[in-house]
């Protein structure tokens, strides 16, 4: 059975400086990895190569067997034309850490654009998704509020819905509690959870180290440019292997 | 010396001027709608990451905006038939004041394009819209609204501009008022007459784009 996911020997450059040096990673249906490290590490690099919002010098990134963004022919790497690219990205849904919502659509039109314009889907069909989703990170109640009437945390579970409702495969993301006051953390924390017991495969990158530990089933620990060390929440953060996680983790905080 | 303001001349001609009126704002219209299409394209021509598009954009806007229209309304209407393009005088005119305005328009509409997070682009992206939908569903619509106070202002000088075609003896407003003021010497009545129609017309069209702005803005 192929994995959901598949990076190999992944290099990404911006100019000379190298941000990634080789990054291998695989990732079965239903996981949820959390990847944490310093910033810097590449840690978000790495997540935006997934869906090609970054473009990457070397490896391959495969999503259920199929390469993302480039292909070789006759020994040449090209980038896949831009339609392509798009599909391919639809493949995973993204959640930023400055939510991103388009502040001239209400909350419903924000989670309905992509189903509309991406999936081809009928008005009412969509707006019936849009509700179900919007209703379960519990905010049906705001879906004609736009979103400079919304909280950071209602935006980030807008936002989240807006990603899940396109049905993808596997879910990124991207320190979505960084911009968030302390009392909003918790209720994005909560639908991510939610998400995850439902089986939904995810990869988070996050500052969150009590959150990654509770909520993944491994944690991949990002040090310039490379995996430093990866394996089952417990045993990194209980017995860290590395002297780099271990002085990460003696740096972090958790609550 | 004294002199007595009486309107009656002018009064009996005012049919001409509100012809004229009409004219000017037909072709305004025209021009500035095919300003805004050549503006939109320029605009996106100017922040985009190719050289090839950028350089003809950034050229076009250089010399077309650092030409007096008044040259552009002459070369088109004087030269450009020497060159083999004949146009009539009202067409001549509306293609010099489109491509006019759309070098101006272009420049608004890049101040816009570039106050549009980079992260709407990203958010678009990520749920599998192309780059052309993410235009078209994201970037013009929050453009637009970032330019709508610059964009009325504008529009009431590309309006006003229309005064020029009256130098190629197109029968607009200010041709007709020179008509009037030639033919019945009243001369401050005609340009009096003259100078309101010009700004309750553009009073209107303020008011139009706040009206517009209003509807437009985003809920907070």
């Amino acid at each position: 059975m192929t994995n959901l996911l598949e990076i190999r020997d992944l290099h990404k450059r911006y100019g000379t400086v190298e941000v990634l040096k080789g990054v291998d990673c695989s990732m079965r249906q239903g996981e949820v990895i959390s990847i944490i490290g310093s910033s810097g590490s590449g840690k978000t690099t790495m997540l935006r190569c997934i869906n090609m919002l970054e473009e990457f010098q070397g490896g391959t990134i495969a999503i259920d067997g199929q390469e993302i963004g480039y292909e070789t022919a006759g020994g040449v790497r090209r980038r896949k034309p831009e339609r392509e690219i798009a599909r391919q990205r639809a493949l995973t849904g993204m959640a930023f850490q400055q939510f991103n919502l388009f502040p001239h659509m209400s909350a419903a039109a924000n989670v309905m654009l992509g189903l509309l314009k991406v999936k081809k889907m009928g008005r009412d069909e969509a707006r019936t998704l849009a509700e179900k989703w919007l209703d379960r990170v519990g905010l049906l109640s705001r879906k004609d509020h736009f979103p400079g009437q919304l909280s950071g945390g209602q935006q980030q579970r807008v936002a989240i819905a807006r990603a899940i409702a396109m049905n993808p495969k596997l879910m990124l993301f991207d320190e979505v509690t960084s911009a968030l006051d302390p009392e909003l953390v918790n209720e994005v924390l909560q639908v991510i959870k939610a998400l995850a017991e439902d089986g939904m495969s995810m990869l988070i990158v996050t500052h969150e180290m009590r959150f990654a530990y509770e909520v993944s089933s491994r944690v991949i620990f990002m040090n310039q440019g490379r995996i430093g060390e990866e394996g089952n929440p417990r045993e990194m953060f209980l017995k860290p292997q590395t002297e780099r996680l271990a002085d990460f983790l003696k740096t972090s905080t958790f609550n | 010396m004294t002199y007595t303001l009486n309107f009656a001349a002018v009064w009996r001609s005012f049919d001409l001027l509100l012809q004229g009126l009409a004219l000017s704002l037909g072709l305004a219209v025209v021009a500035i709608l095919a300003g805004c299409v050549i503006g939109l394209i320029t605009a996106f021509g100017l922040v985009s990451k190719s050289v090839l598009l950028r350089k003809p954009a950034g050229l076009y806007v250089t010399i077309i905006r650092n030409t007096p229209i008044l040259v552009l309304v002459l070369f088109s209407y004087f030269a450009l038939p020497e060159l083999g393009v004949r146009l009539g005088k009202i067409q001549s005119f509306v293609f010099t004041l489109a491509i006019y305005s759309g070098a101006y328009l272009a420049e608004v509409f890049r101040g816009g394009l570039i106050a549009v997070p980079p992260g709407q682009r990203e958010a678009g992206l990520a749920i599998g819209l192309t780059e052309m939908q993410i235009r078209t569903s994201i970037i013009i619509p929050l453009m637009l609204r970032n330019v709508l106070p610059s964009l009325g202002s504008t529009l009431i000088s590309l309006f006003k501009d229309t005064s020029l075609a009256a130098a190629i003896a197109v029968p607009e407003l200010t041709f007709e008022a020179r008509k009037i003021n030639v033919e019945t010497f009243r001369v401050i009545e005609t340009w009096i007459v003259a100078s309101c129609l010009y700004v309750a017309t553009c009073s209107l069209l303020a008011a139009m784009m706040r009206a517009v702005e209003r509807r437009l803005a985003v809920p907070r």
